[in-house]
């Protein structure tokens, strides 16, 4: 989508579909678990709610306890906005913009983790380190993977890149950036985002001292950031893109949708992992990615 | 049918790094037998035509890697009461590094080496190579004795793989053989398991380096 009205709406559609998805998830745990369940839109009232609350902010603080979670919020809609949304296109596209998107990505990482350690509490900023060291092999398989299709498609450009190859390539593409989702967005079995025992928590730990809109932009953040991968899982997997927009559009809500429920299934059997087995599941999931670089490598020379 | 091939090969060399990772002997066991299974049904995906020796040699190789030697295993734990917790002298995430390293090396050296025609695009030769490195790597890095058989035992279907390149040359007596000496050698090695128990009161196999006369 070009223009400047375009990069606008394109930019409006994916903030407001966001909040959609964590809805959806708890919907899909409710349900394996025979309950009713929080209605699907609560993420909406919930952002609505906080953004009328006042801030209460530490006095040992800097303006960087509130610049963070804007400062991340801002870099993972820019990393979505080069993500192509199915018929709508990206916000933008050139030649490497897919290294912008990992660099986007770890800027985010980096101003929740700076945030969290503002107020000087232990808790918080032992949940950055926790953050931080799974995000070293979580970024590491996420690397692979975009290798990977940047080799199979012989571009650098994500607009262009995202052909999935189907066979092989394909299953452990989706096998692992499906658990670099999981990773990513704090997800069971890598952290349980309804704990609130600080022992175990990872990334709610490092918002517990942000409160109204800061809080609103932080969780707005994150359900941007598992659109974003889900977006990224199911286009790198299911040719999208090669479809005309009515058909393309509905395979990327249908695989969007079953990735979510996928996540959902998974929350509701999985127990979150111990902390010494989760490098194992992470570097799981980055040999996935390497082994689909390699297919996607043989592929290319034979 | 090279495809389906290759997808097998492909299968067996992602269980070589499932049985690295695995970190009890029950799921260690299992994985290589299933393996063994894979690669026995493989001669007759390789055979052009029917051949009924053929598919003795691979009837007999799924019975014996993917039942009697599981069993032999499993009855030599069960005898000797061993606690299923491996204790691996590599960690678990370091030795799927080394496997992945060596996955990823033997298909770039497989390239290098001077193959049949027909033999360039199978993974025939990587799947061999990775699959003898994983066994490697299971005999050094895991100290109970029946993981090392394990590894032992997957090292041996590496050298299968590679046999399967031989197939139309080599006379299936020798495979058949091979088969046969295994079963054996499982066989002594779970009452070798036991008499390790009860001398030592463990299956650690770095007492057996304290040994004095």
């Amino acid at each position: 989508m070009s223009g400047f009205v375009g990069r606008i709406a394109l930019g409006v559609l994916w903030v407001l579909l966001a909040p959609l998805l964590p809805g959806i998830i708890n919907r899909v745990k409710a349900w394996v678990a025979g309950r009713r369940g929080p209605p699907v839109l609560q993420l909406y009232y919930d952002l609505h709610r906080l953004w009328q609350k006042g801030v209460v902010q530490s006095h040992l603080a800097s303006p960087g306890f509130i610049a963070g979670p804007a400062v991340a919020w801002v870099a993972v809609l820019g990393a979505a906005l080069l993500v192509p949304l199915g018929p709508a296109g990206t916000g933008l596209s050139f030649r490497g913009d897919v290294l912008l998107m990992l660099y986007l990505l770890a800027l985010g990482r980096f101003a929740t983790a700076w945030a969290a350690m503002e107020t000087g509490s232990a808790f918080e900023g032992m949940g950055a380190a926790r953050e931080v060291t799974f995000a070293v092999l979580a970024e590491a398989a996420l690397v692979a993977a975009m290798l990977a299709l940047s080799v199979q498609s012989g571009s650098l450009s994500l607009l262009t890149m995202l052909v999935p190859s189907g066979g092989a390539a394909a299953v452990l593409l989706a096998a692992g950036l499906f658990t670099v989702l999981l990773a990513e967005n704090c997800r069971v079995p890598f952290d349980d985002p309804n704990t609130h025992l600080e022992l175990t928590m990872i990334h709610e730990v490092m918002v517990l001292d942000h409160s109204g809109p800061p809080l609103a932009v932080i969780l707005h953040g994150a359900s941007l950031k598992l659109l974003l991968f889900s977006v990224l899982l199911v286009e790198s997997v299911l040719p999208v893109r090669s479809l005309a927009p009515p058909a393309s559009a509905a395979l990327l809500a249908g695989g969007v949708l079953a990735t979510i429920v996928g996540v959902g299934v998974v929350e509701s059997l999985l127990a979150r992992f111990a902390f010494r087995r989760v490098p194992l599941l992470l570097l799981t999931a980055l040999l996935f990615c390497v082994f689909a670089l390699l297919v996607a490598w043989q592929g290319g020379v034979a | 049918m090279s495809l389906n091939l290759n997808l097998l090969i492909g299968l067996a060399m992602g269980l070589n790094l499932v049985a690295l990772g695995s970190s009890r002997l029950p799921s260690l066991i299992r994985v290589m037998s299933a393996q063994g299974v894979l690669l026995g049904t493989m001669p007759l995906l390789l055979a052009a035509d029917f051949d009924w020796r053929v598919a003795a040699v691979a009837l007999a190789t799924v019975f014996g890697k993917g039942l009697v030697i599981p069993r032999l295993l499993r009855r030599a734990m069960r005898a000797a009461s061993i606690e299923r917790e491996l204790e691996p002298i590599i960690g678990f995430e370091v030795s799927l590094l080394l496997g992945a390293a060596a996955t990823i090396v033997s298909v770039a050296v497989a390239r290098l080496l001077p193959l049949m025609p027909e033999h360039a695009d199978s993974l025939l030769v990587p799947g061999a190579l990775a699959t003898a490195a994983t066994g490697f790597i299971l005999l050094v890095g895991r100290v109970k004795a029946i993981a090392q058989v394990c590894g032992y035992l997957i090292l041996e279907n590496g050298i299968y793989l590679f046999g399967l390149l031989l197939i139309h040359a080599t006379p299936l007596l020798v495979e058949a053989g091979v088969l046969l000496d295994l079963t054996v050698g499982v066989f002594v090695i779970g009452i070798i398991v036991d008499r390790i128990q009860r001398a030592f009161d463990s299956l650690d196999t770095r007492k057996l380096t304290a040994l004095r006369e």
